[in-house]
């Protein structure tokens, strides 16, 4: 009797195991099937983009064939954009304004993260809300009366003018990564140095900044997506050539009137990506780690 | 010299809670002072506001002579070891120990030359170069002291050093900081909740409840001699047994003290004038479980026989802990791990009275 017992016992347990397998069979295959879906999605306008910087303007104005592949590869638009001195004076322009904006945010972010998660001074919870309550206005609100501040400056149509505006896209979320990551560093850590003799200073130089260098990366890192692919500000604030950056260059000066330069255009997207692309390559893992670990103590 | 005192020191935070009550303490130079104490009696509110990392509500704080109440930690001549290491895990264990001499600009050499003695001491020369991540717990500790050495300080601070310890690994650490104390004869004061490590490593110990300091003394005069009930219920090791009696004539003309109806325990002699002021008062009885032990038939003065139904028998290897309820109140006794006991029967112990110490139920006051 006690042999049909367990008998039976294993029989269900061996049930119980199928079903459960069975049911995780179908969630991987139902989260295989929706990441093919965003997989193809994300890297269809890229693949598009690369196929059609390849062809010749009279492969693409032709209009036959399939225009997913090409049939007499050219690599002539990368090469009249790299000598076009238009494009190399975006590029500057681009490469200037995206290390400057890095710079300043990136001081002004952990200095005030530094202060804010640091020095509990009266008002510093508020203001670390605040701060980031700032990221949530949008900068095509924005842009309109900025033009007023800009003009009074006397900086339109120039492009200091960006170095001056894209910290404030970045600064909010910066300082709200760094804040977190900050935080999560104990303070048993800030106590031994001041015993030690380290100023407020010292200690986020010496202390702070190594320790909390992953949250610094993708800090980094997003402020030069930022700065890089900002589009709105250049748009609404630079008119002449030699003051444009590549996002709004491309578009002025590759559409002619109502010509537009497919083949150039796609290429100097292309060209363009280069630099986020490298360093997403080299500095991912940082970022992540980084967005990470700030948050789960934010 | 070093010494350091608190006058009148009292620390109130905003909502008017204290956590320490107003406490006055006389530390001597090179003296091994142990701050023990339950969670929140305001021990390490106190060890902090020496080191300066709180604010003081009001009082004084004095360290070789002048009050440092408005001297930054820096300026205090002060090194801590914390409960968790607090040590830099970005640099090496050199630099973690090198630190604070770095930013008070010593030279190269006297920096190496403080490092590396003070690595000998506490055996850490072969790691050195180690991050902290690469290190044990017990290493870590021992790195964390190193660079409270290096600043050969006036005072040193202990914060619950060994809590984050294990069990076997904070009995050896102990001595290690007994063995660094007589080494390194400076000034300390440290804290901790297990009052063993109080009893062993302290010249003198501060035992501390809800913001107050209880009693003062050497470990022996506060196991010997506690000033409270409830220092007598925190040091030693099974807890004191507290009974509740009544102080009577006893059957010999001299004073008992009744516990239930069948146990009545005559007072040695030499004590009948100190408790006699008590007869016929509700007071409470102390008997550590070392003095409540296995009988005997060889019965010396003040020794008397007395026997309980046993709970539970806890064997321990080097003795045996027996447990009883009476009138409901909880007794541990010590017995000879030879001595049979079983649950529900009754064991005759001898309980040597001259160990006794009765207290004061309202004030908690040992009299």
């Amino acid at each position: 009797m006690s042999a049909t017992v367990s008998e039976r016992r294993i029989a269900v347990a061996a049930q119980r195991k199928h079903s459960l397998h069975r049911s995780r069979m179908w969630a991987l295959w139902g989260s295989y099937i929706a990441l093919s879906v965003f997989v193809v999605m994300f890297l269809v306008p890229p693949f598009y983009t690369l196929m059609t910087s390849l062809k010749s303007s009279a492969e693409i104005s032709a209009q036959t064939g399939s225009p997913w592949l090409v049939h007499h590869p050219t690599l002539e638009n990368f090469w009249y954009l790299i000598t076009y001195p238009n494009f190399q004076r975006y590029y500057l322009n681009s490469v200037i304004v995206t290390i400057l904006t890095v710079a300043v945010s990136m001081v002004i972010s952990v200095l005030a993260a530094f202060s804010l998660s640091r020095m509990g001074f009266w008002g510093s919870q508020t203001l670390s809300t605040g701060v980031f309550l700032t990221y949530l206005v949008p900068p095509s609100l924005l842009f309109i009366p900025l033009f007023q501040i800009i003009g009074q400056l006397g900086l339109i149509n120039n492009f200091w003018c960006l170095v001056l505006l894209y910290p404030t896209l970045a600064v909010p979320f910066c300082t709200w990564i760094m804040i977190g990551y900050f935080s999560s560093i104990p303070k048993e850590l800030d106590e031994a140095a001041l015993i030690d003799g380290a100023g407020y200073l010292q200690m986020l130089w010496k202390i702070f900044i190594p320790v909390a260098m992953p949250g610094i990366i993708a800090a980094t890192i997003f402020a030069f997506t930022v700065s890089w692919g900002a589009f709105l500000y250049p748009l609404a604030y630079l008119y002449t050539s030699n003051q444009m950056v590549l996002t709004v260059g491309i578009i002025s000066d590759l559409i002619r009137g109502d010509v537009f330069q497919w083949g150039k255009i796609m290429a100097a997207c292309l060209l363009a990506s280069l630099p986020p692309i490298v360093i997403y390559a080299f500095l991912m893992d940082y970022y992540v780690a980084g967005l990470t670990a700030g948050a789960t103590k934010g | 010299m070093a010494e350091v005192s608190c006058r009148k020191v009292i620390k109130e935070y905003d909502a008017g809670v204290q956590a320490v009550k107003g406490i006055d303490l006389d530390i001597a130079d090179h003296e091994f002072v142990v701050l023990v104490g339950p969670s929140g009696c305001g021990k390490s509110t106190t060890l902090r506001m020496i080191a300066g990392l709180e604010e003081v509500t009001s009082g004084e704080i004095w360290i070789d002579g002048d009050v440092v109440n408005d001297v930054p930690p820096r300026d205090r001549d002060i090194a801590m070891v914390f409960q968790n290491y607090a040590l830099y895990p970005h640099m090496s264990v050199f630099d973690n120990m090198a630190f604070g001499l770095k930013l008070r600009k010593f030279p190269k050499q006297e920096i190496s030359r403080r490092v590396d003695e003070a690595a000998r001491i506490l055996d850490i020369t072969p790691l050195l170069d180690r991050k902290p991540r690469a290190l044990s717990g017990g290493q870590r500790q021992r790195v964390a002291m190193g660079r409270a050495i290096v600043r050969n300080p006036k005072v040193f601070l202990f914060d619950e050093p060994l809590s984050n310890l294990d069990a076997k690994l904070r009995v050896q650490m102990r001595t290690e900081i007994k063995k660094v104390h007589q080494t390194v004869r400076t000034t300390t004061v440290y804290v901790t909740h297990d009052q063993i490590e109080a009893m062993t490593l302290a010249d003198r110990v501060v035992v501390m409840n809800g913001g107050n300091i209880e009693q003062v003394g050497a470990p022996q005069e506060l196991y010997h001699r506690p000033a409270t009930r409830f220092v007598a219920g925190f040091i030693g090791s099974p807890a004191m047994n507290f009974l509740p009696c009544r102080v009577q004539d006893g059957a010999n003309g001299g004073l008992a003290v009744r516990v239930t109806d069948s146990i009545m325990l005559p007072i040695p002699p030499n004590r009948a004038d100190r408790y006699g002021k008590f007869k016929d008062r509700s007071m409470v009885l102390g008997l550590r479980p070392e003095h409540l032990f296995e009988y005997h038939d060889q019965a010396k003065p003040g020794w008397t026989r007395v026997e309980l139904p046993v709970d539970v028998v806890e064997p321990m290897g080097m003795e045996t802990m027996v447990h009883f309820f009476v009138d409901g109140v909880p007794v541990c006794a010590r017995v000879d791990p030879a001595t049979h006991a079983e649950p529900n029967e009754m064991l005759p112990l001898t309980a040597d009275l001259n160990q006794m110490h009765l207290m004061e139920p309202e004030t908690g006051r040992v009299v």
